[in-house]
């Protein structure tokens, strides 16, 4: 297999939640918050990798520490084999673009969007001075907004059109990896189908590799080719899409996927698909760190690890469960358990 | 228990208007709709189509500068439309609730739960502190949050986004509503967290019988909690009937078009349908049908005049003036898979 686009290999980023005076008076260590605690992954060039999992699982953690925007405490990430450092210069920085969740903090509210978008093009020398104009107006052609929209500020557009210019804006710089942080998750159902559309689309024109992180499920199935599913820091599945959603291993998985409201009307079952809240990751779970919500849990969930294995269709599906391969035991309801 | 047959709330061509610089906001434009008793009932549609200005209307909550300029809400026969002040803030609590969809901003940051739970029995039914903080606790209990003693103690900062929305739920209901209006409760949560609000609603009106009007964009958030629906669009009514009616059978293509763009995890499509073009600024809305600059099956026609909601089988009711066409297109393609 040749060198992927993008792998990243045992990344870990910590971050000191608590450390007072009085903490490093009693010499105690301070609080620390594992929010990616050892990933693997990888993106073949022109792949859509989807990153799925619950808020505080560390999927935009490990989307920002990609990017280059924190600097892993462990780990490395690697750019056709050559490691990347947080210091890059502007050709590095150019190569991944990201695309954020909330268009109405991401962009700026005193520039027009021809100012947002020439700034960039000039500055990273994108394009000749006098072809600025021109290629602002490819750009808006190319997420689906008129060139009048140019000398608007964001405030003057809807939700959508502003996550469109958001992606103009990453478009902007030519990346190769286009890292996309829950872009519709703050959009109205009907406006995520058309910004899925898009980024499906631009996919297809530019060939753009894509990492996309989403919580919804129903969201990744129509976009991307891989999911990995996150939970508390690790990867706990990966499997290409349509496999993962046939064939869930990880009780987390099919948590996730259970979750996503149904349109068939009164379909669901009186039970959560998952009960509880994410542990906190001060202080991660024994074992296996799902097993406090697992309804699979037994004694040895509570006591070893689960490594990610392989299932019988080789390495492309992977789940880090100790039942992921094997007959499960009898499921029960996990009792609500008091976090945080 | 036995309430008189009749809807517990009715709204009947309700307007609400914004004044603003450049003219008059017409946010809700002749609305109407009916929940019955113990029924749970969604309005649905955009951001910005009017209906969280609906519900506030209904609880007396419109924000400065919007005001009630026609029409009637009528709450077990009593227009709230016309009621006094004092005669609202009664109401307010004992027979209307409301759930806010940020619990982080509709809670008070430097209160105990436990007091801000408490506070409207003290208020509202005349308990005693040791009685309202037995009740608090008891609430909490019901909501589902895990040690409640403790959990009482504690500041909203302290509880995770799920663990707020349970307190907002036990507010809400701390004083027996008859009638909880829920604008987008879970719309700032994740889908696992969601889906467990969702049930504790289900399972809370269940055993309470009380009636829900639960507001949010996501159709299929209806199909999981409510019996009857009302799709709004640009300010106005514009489908109504059974959840189970309008999601095999729409009679309205802005419905067709919110049901196709629900991307489901059972099934694969290559594009998800949208709907193309934005809502109308509603200072100067288009005449005729509003939606008729997004609609595939317009026609000339569609363009003139107002378009009221009419009735159909079945005490349903849409504003198409051709409200076949949309249930052609899903007797063509189905919206629903697998039924």
């Amino acid at each position: 297999m040749s060198e992927p686009l993008l792998a990243v290999r045992g990344l870990e980023k910590h971050f000191v939640v608590a450390d007072t005076l009085a903490r490093k008076l009693r010499r105690q260590p301070p609080d620390v918050v594992q929010a990616v605690a050892g990933v693997d992954l990888e993106v073949a060039r022109g792949e859509v990798l989807g990153l799925v999992g619950e808020s505080g699982c560390g999927k935009s953690t490990l989307g920002r520490c990609i990017v280059g925007l924190y600097q892993p405490n462990a780990g490395e990430v690697l750019w056709e084999g050559e490691p990347l450092g947080v210091r890059r210069d502007r050709a590095g920085r150019r190569r991944m673009q990201m695309v954020f969740q909330d268009p109405y903090s991401s962009l700026n509210p005193r520039m027009t969007v021809r100012q947002t978008l020439s700034e960039l093009l000039r500055v990273h020398r994108m394009v000749p001075r006098d072809r600025i104009d021109e290629r602002c107006r490819e750009l808006m052609d190319l997420v689906g907004l008129g060139a009048r929209s140019l000398d608007a500020h964001p405030r003057q557009f809807s939700g959508g059109q502003r996550q469109r210019v958001s992606i103009a804006r990453a478009l902007a710089l030519e990346p190769e990896l286009l890292v996309a942080d829950e872009p519709v998750s703050a959009l109205d159902v009907s406006v995520q189908a058309t910004v899925l559309n898009l980024l499906d689309e631009l996919r297809t024109r530019l060939g753009l590799t894509m990492l996309f992180i989403a919580h919804n499920m129903a969201v990744v199935r129509h976009v991307c080719d891989r999911v990995s599913v996150m939970y508390l820091g690790r990867i706990v599945e990966t499997a290409p899409t349509a496999e993962l959603f046939a064939n869930p291993r990880h009780p987390d998985t099919q948590g996730l996927l259970k979750a996503v409201p149904r349109l068939v009307p009164g379909r669901a079952s009186q039970a959560p698909a998952m009960v509880g809240d994410p542990p906190s990751p001060i202080n991660p779970p024994s074992g296996c760190r799902f097993h406090p919500r697992c309804p699979l849990a037994q004694q040895i969930c509570h006591e070893v690890d689960p490594a990610l294995a392989a299932g019988p269709a080789g390495e492309v599906h992977e789940a880090a469960c100790h039942f992921a391969w094997t007959a499960p035991p009898a499921s029960h309801q996990p009792e609500v358990v008091e976090t945080g | 228990m036995s309430e008189p047959a009749g809807p517990l709330l009715e709204v009947r061509d309700l307007d609400v208007r914004i004044p603003i610089s450049r003219g008059t906001v017409r946010a809700v434009d002749g609305a109407s709709f009916t929940v019955g008793v113990g029924e749970a009932m969604g309005l649905v549609g955009e951001s910005g189509c009017g209906k969280s200005m609906t519900l506030r209307a209904v609880m007396g909550l419109l924000p400065r500068p919007a005001v009630i300029t026609g029409g009637q809400v009528l709450f077990e026969g009593e227009d709230l439309a016309k009621a006094r002040a004092s005669r609202l803030r009664d109401l307010r609590g004992k027979g209307i609730a409301m759930i806010f969809q940020e619990p982080m901003t509709a809670l008070n940051p430097v209160m105990k739960v436990g007091a801000q739970i408490a506070e409207a029995p003290f208020a509202h039914l005349g308990y005693g502190r040791r009685k309202s903080r037995d009740r608090a606790i008891e609430l909490m209990q019901l909501v589902g949050i895990p040690d409640p003693e403790r959990r009482s103690q504690s500041y909203p900062h302290e509880l995770s986004g799920g663990m707020r929305q349970r307190v907002m739920i036990a507010i809400a209901l701390s004083c027996e509503p008859r009638l909880i209006l829920c604008d987008e409760p879970t719309t700032a949560l994740d889908v696992t967290i969601q889906d467990q609000i969702l049930k504790l609603l289900l399972k809370l009106r269940e055993e309470l019988g009380m009636s829900i009007v639960f507001v949010t964009h996501d159709l299929a958030v209806v199909a999981q909690t409510c019996q009857s629906l009302a799709v709004m669009y640009a300010g106005q009514v514009v489908e109504i009937g059974s959840v189970h009616e309008v999601f095999h059978q729409p009679r309205h293509p802005y419905t067709l078009g919110l049901l196709r763009s629900v991307p489901d995890p059972d099934d694969v499509r290559d594009v998800l349908d949208s709907i193309p073009g934005a809502p109308p600024d509603l200072v100067s809305p288009p005449e005729g049908c509003r939606f008729a600059a997004r609609c595939t099956f317009a026609q000339d026609d569609c363009l003139e005049g107002d378009k009221p909601l009419l009735p159909l089988e079945g005490g349903r009711a849409s504003a198409c003036i051709y409200p076949d066409r949309p249930a052609e297109s899903v007797r063509e393609q189905p919206v629903i898979t697998g039924v």
